[in-house]
């Protein structure tokens, strides 16, 4: 594919965009910095005193991470352990029961032909993008007539209706499931409920990790619901727990303690998603690529 | 196709109960029953004194559009969410051109596993980091204050427009990278062999972005105007927790979910009922849009693809 370009041209032209390439590379860090710098300082300040983060920031790290961190799990008003797993077993749930059936919902109105297919097919594309948040107040007051507030079950189980995960799968379906193996299975005798459990599933598992990452995460980092339910102590989440360190009277705090609480519920997270990045990001890419 | 005897409609229906069950009870009764709160007087009066409910009608909505609130806290919402969304486009498209760009050939895994990584992080906990940051003794004014040599720091919580440029600066950080990953998809779709004879034609990359980018990935760019437009009105986390629930400054950084939330706390329910169905009316506006959206583009890519097979 050489094309005939005499020489002057094809050298002005490479080092264009080597100054091309230059640029891209300089704002690009640039803003690769500006993303991980409060994270930088957020774990340098986990490191260190209160005295020395009130007397001004440096790059250096201190050697108090391990007393912030039992200043912070001794502290009895945050009882940030319980939280912690309080917010592990909500959101672990939440991803099991959330992507397992939307995976099931997504199967039954790819590979069944009945009546209301298609209308219910509309029907979950139309509420996709309704806000969780224009029904609260009645959510609460149902949960309450159900005496399930300080419960985890309104957390939990509303997750079996997922209609993003529910879109995921079937857009990951119509790509690679073929229908060709739901007949062989039929043909071997095997039930519907268990080609679903034993050969669809695995096929579909690419899919669901992804999902299960994404319901994880979004139900880790909910806010608004828990903080209408939850009040016993012993039932907070973690970001409730960061919203009363914010309202407490704050100058009164070892800041180190502050960081480390922060840091407890961010880092977990932001660990999991270094390992799978790349995973994570071919998902986003996935569910972008629908138009 | 059909095989012959046996009918596996049924199973449809016993698969998809539990989605529909789920849904009914914990989406449609709650929005059924929010829906007719708002159209009783109900509040609590010092905290104590139950008032109510008495059916009053639409009264809680002219209350609502009588007073100054709701527009206030809507345009708060706004300006909180363009400032965020304005860069956040920007950058994102011009990042999404350069990791596709042919020509470039730009390393890109670091950046985008950097870039998307504030998204997954707890909101709540992201806007106490920037808040610690920002105070008073925190890192950023020992950086100002060890630079300008001023003498006292600044304070960015007593201003409404730096309180709002942080809140929108988390925002930012938090969406960026998402919506630079979801463009490159887009840009990724499209058929290489245009700029390759875009370039040969001589075209320059600001020509190529504006002539073919840009007209090609509009669908996603609708899109992403829309969806982040549903987020924003949204907003909750971020403002709520930067200002302890928004009632400094004038309530000057106070989202129209804040204001919801408010009334849900102190159980003013007529009054939440009435904002909570007016945010569904223009979510359900929004959503349309992209409903409508997501339609005709798949109908355009089956008539293509019918188009193909002759």
């Amino acid at each position: 594919m050489a094309a005939p370009i005499d020489a002057v041209g094809a050298k002005s032209n490479s080092q264009q965009i080597l100054v091309r390439r230059i640029v891209c590379y300089v704002v690009l860090t640039l803003f690769a910095i500006l993303s991980l710098f409060p994270f930088v300082m957020l774990i340098i300040n986990m490191t260190k005193p209160s005295g020395d983060i009130q007397k001004g920031f440096s790059l250096v790290p201190g050697g108090f991470l391990w007393k912030n961190f039992k200043t912070v799990i001794n502290n009895s008003d945050w009882k940030m352990l319980n939280s912690l797993k309080n917010s592990l077993i909500i959101s672990g749930l939440t991803a099991f029961l959330s992507t397992y059936f939307s995976a099931l919902t997504a199967y039954a109105i790819h590979v069944y032909d009945f009546k209301l297919r298609k209308p219910m097919f509309t029907f979950i594309l139309m509420i996709m993008m309704v806000p969780t948040q224009v029904s609260a107040l009645g959510f609460v007051k149902l949960m309450r007539s159900f005496g399930l507030l300080d419960s985890f079950i309104p957390l939990i189980v509303p997750a079996i209706a997922a209609p993003a995960t529910f879109f995921f799968m079937k857009q990951y379906m119509e790509s690679s499931l073929p229908l060709d193996i739901v007949e062989a299975a039929r043909i071997d005798g095997s039930g519907e409920f268990r080609t679903f459990n034993s050969l669809i599933l695995p096929i579909l598992k690419p899919a669901i990790a992804v999902q299960a990452i994404f319901t994880f995460v979004s139900s880790w980092n909910n806010y608004f619901i828990p903080a209408l339910l939850l009040s016993d102590k012993n039932k907070r989440t973690l970001p409730i727990v960061i919203a009363i360190i914010r309202s407490a009277d704050y100058a009164k705090f070892d800041m180190g303690a502050v960081y480390m609480a922060i840091g407890v519920s961010i880092i977990p997270v932001a660990i999991v998603y270094l390992i799978l990045s790349k995973f994570i990001i071919r998902g986003i890419a996935l569910g972008a690529v629908k138009g | 196709m059909r095989r012959k005897s046996i009918s596996y409609a049924k199973w449809g229906y016993i698969f998809t109960a539990p989605f529909f069950i789920a849904f009914f009870v914990f989406n449609l009764i709650p929005l059924v029953s929010t829906m007719y709160n708002s159209f009783f007087e109900n509040y609590l009066v010092l905290g104590t004194t139950q008032v109510g409910p008495n059916w009053v009608g639409l009264k809680n909505y002219s209350d609502l559009f009588a007073g100054a609130d709701l527009g206030k806290f809507f345009l708060n919402t706004l300006i909180l969410q363009m400032l965020g969304f304005i860069p956040q486009i920007f950058f994102s498209l011009l990042f999404a051109s350069w990791f596709t760009d042919l020509r470039l050939k730009l390393k890109t895994g670091a950046y985008k596993i950097i870039f998307y990584m504030p998204n997954v992080i707890m909101a709540a906990a992201m806007g106490m980091l920037f808040f610690t940051l920002f105070s008073q003794s925190g890192p950023i004014n020992s950086v100002y204050q060890s630079i300008t040599g001023a003498e006292s720091p600044y304070m960015f919580f007593d201003h409404v427009w730096t309180t709002r440029g942080i809140i929108s600066l988390i925002n930012f950080l938090m969406w960026y990278g998402n919506t630079t990953i979801m463009l490159m998809a887009a840009i990724n779709g499209i058929d290489p062999s245009l700029y390759e004879s875009a370039q040969i034609d001589g075209a320059n990359p600001t020509q190529t972005f504006w002539k073919i980018t840009i007209p090609l990935i509009r669908p996603i760019l609708v899109y992403v105007l829309i969806t982040s437009l549903i987020g924003g009105l949204q907003m909750f986390d971020v403002p709520q927790i930067v200002t302890n629930g928004g009632d400094a400054l004038d309530r000057s950084s106070m989202t129209i979910v804040m204001y919801l939330n408010k009334h849900l706390y102190s159980k003013n329910y007529g009054m939440a009922g009435a904002l909570s169905v007016l945010l569904f009316i223009v979510a359900g506006i929004l959503s349309m849009l992209i409903f409508m959206l997501n339609r005709d583009s798949t109908a355009t890519k089956k008539k293509k693809r019918k188009g193909g097979k002759k």
